[in-house]
């Protein structure tokens, strides 16, 4: 289908629906926990904006199959961008809230979508200043690639090869939309 | 996004949407102030310079501290221990310390109007941290945070500020900013101290304490320029502190809640009781607690590269 924006018209392809995201996110839920043998010192901590809905699924989902309560967090990397300096303005910040000590837990970071690493880069400092986490771990709804850095998910929900040009754009229930994953083309 | 502004110098040339994003910024900064390792990398690499031309303890650590906090560099510069005392002039200085790669520059002086000079002058960012008896931005910044982390909105709200209004620069900015965002403002004092025609600003004026009083949900204390005692602005001080000295009796004229503020430092037993002052309707070291916070908050939506 193709769409209206602010870039001009841009063609929209659905790379993900509803099913394929609860999917998703039901196998990385059991990912994490036979990676790290149930959810002893485990704790989950959502990217803001896009990864604090997904962490907070996840929760659910673990609590499902496990029956216990994970703590969970939200981290807002504004402060830890590498490109502060640079921009005119400074972008919104939005609160950081960790409300239990990370030291000594395995924290796994939750995002939507992992591109340059930069983000991931920004999230892990933030998350070391809050404490000495004993394992950081990734878990993303999508990899697209295009890394600039040297940072690999350990859970991922989909991987989608996209060109430079591209956009992905994650939508959730939880902002008022419909649960998809499309990819936006200039 | 942000204040899409290089300097901040008065509180009339803010929006109530500015005013709103540096107390919501502000909220991150707070959380990060509890934290163990309070210090995040934002500022890294920017240099702030503090350029105080008059004696200031209070405002010069806390933006100091918010610099820090900020993994600003920071300088503190005083005129004592500069060329200014050789002649220089506060242009001059500035050039010289922007020279330096300065990024943002915090001014104090004693005259209405330096920090608005020195901005034309420079292309650092320049914020104003009081000149003369104009404005102190950043003080009325932080008692507006300061009443919100009461819960306290300001549509509606009911503030007296009480003392020496004319001589006042927290007194004026704070009237420009609670009056942009809905609240009453209320002005009490000797006539002495209470500028003609401040009602144009959209304030109240009382001459009476005990009425100003009736039904604030917040008082805001000024400090007795005990310095200016030779002005014969008021009789005696002990004549004041019985006119306009904030006693408890007289806080409980205030609605049910209210709090009391003072920008500090406080002259107990004049114009605050030492009862009031450390009760728990007193906010005033939350109010230097918030300084910081609020000063992270400007300096980081300060520190974009300009246009």
């Amino acid at each position: 289908m193709t769409i209206e924006s602010e870039a001009g018209t841009r063609q929209e392809r659905v790379v993900m629906d509803a099913g394929d995201i609860a999917r998703a996110l039901t196998r990385i839920a059991h990912e994490v926990l036979e990676r790290n043998k149930g959810t002893k010192d485990l704790a989950l901590v959502g990217i803001r904006t896009g990864g604090v809905h997904l962490a907070h699924r996840l929760v659910r989902r673990i609590h499902e199959i496990e029956g216990t309560q994970i703590p969970i967090g939200e981290l807002d990397i504004t402060l830890y961008r590498d490109d502060l300096s640079l921009r005119k303005d400074q972008p919104i910040l939005r609160k950081t809230s960790v409300p239990f000590k990370i030291s000594d837990l395995k924290v796994v970071l939750v995002d939507d979508v992992l591109f340059t690493g930069r983000t991931i880069r920004a999230a892990m400092d933030g998350l070391i200043d809050l404490g000495r986490p004993a394992e950081i771990q990734l878990a993303v709804l999508v990899d697209r690639g295009h890394r600039q850095l040297p940072i690999k998910a350990n859970y991922i929900g989909k991987n989608i090869p996209t060109s430079r040009d591209e956009a992905i754009h994650v939508s959730l229930e939880e902002n008022g939309e419909e649960d998809r994953v499309v990819i936006l083309k200039a | 996004m942000g204040l899409k502004r290089k300097d901040l110098l008065s509180l009339t040339l803010l929006s109530a949407d500015d005013i709103n994003l540096i107390l919501d910024t502000a909220d991150s900064f707070k959380e990060v102030s509890g934290r163990e390792i309070k210090k995040v990398p934002a500022l890294r690499g920017k240099t702030v310079v503090n350029l105080f031309f008059e004696p200031s303890t209070r405002t010069r650590t806390s933006f100091e501290l918010a610099a820090k906090r900020l993994s600003a560099d920071v300088i503190n510069f005083s005129p004592s221990s500069s060329s200014v005392v050789k002649g220089e002039t506060l242009l001059d200085t500035a050039r010289n310390i922007e020279a330096m790669q300065a990024d943002i520059i915090v001014l104090r002086h004693s005259s209405a109007g330096a920090a608005e000079t020195l901005a034309r002058g420079v292309k650092s960012s320049v914020i104003n941290a009081g000149d003369g008896w104009h404005e102190h931005p950043t003080q009325a910044l932080l008692d507006l945070y300061t009443i919100r982390g009461r819960g306290m909105d300001f549509a509606g709200l009911r503030v007296a500020i009480v003392g020496d209004v004319a001589h006042s620069r927290v007194a004026r900015s704070n009237i420009y900013a609670l009056t942009k965002l809905g609240a009453e403002v209320r002005v009490v004092g000797p006539p002495t101290m209470i500028p003609l025609h401040i009602d144009r600003l959209g304030v109240k004026v009382y001459y009476n304490l005990d009425e100003a009083l009736r039904g604030v949900h917040v008082i805001m204390m000024l400090r007795l320029q005990l310095e200016r005692q030779g002005r014969a602005l008021f009789p005696t001080i002990r004549e004041y502190a019985q006119q306009y000295g904030l006693t408890n009796e007289r806080v409980k004229l205030a609605e049910p809640g209210a709090i009391v503020m003072h920008p500090g430092p406080i002259n107990r037993g004049i114009e605050i009781a030492p009862d009031v002052a450390d009760s728990l309707s007193s906010v005033i070291l939350d109010q230097v607690a918030n300084g910081v916070a609020v000063r992270m908050g400007i300096l980081y939506l300060m520190s974009g590269t300009g246009a």
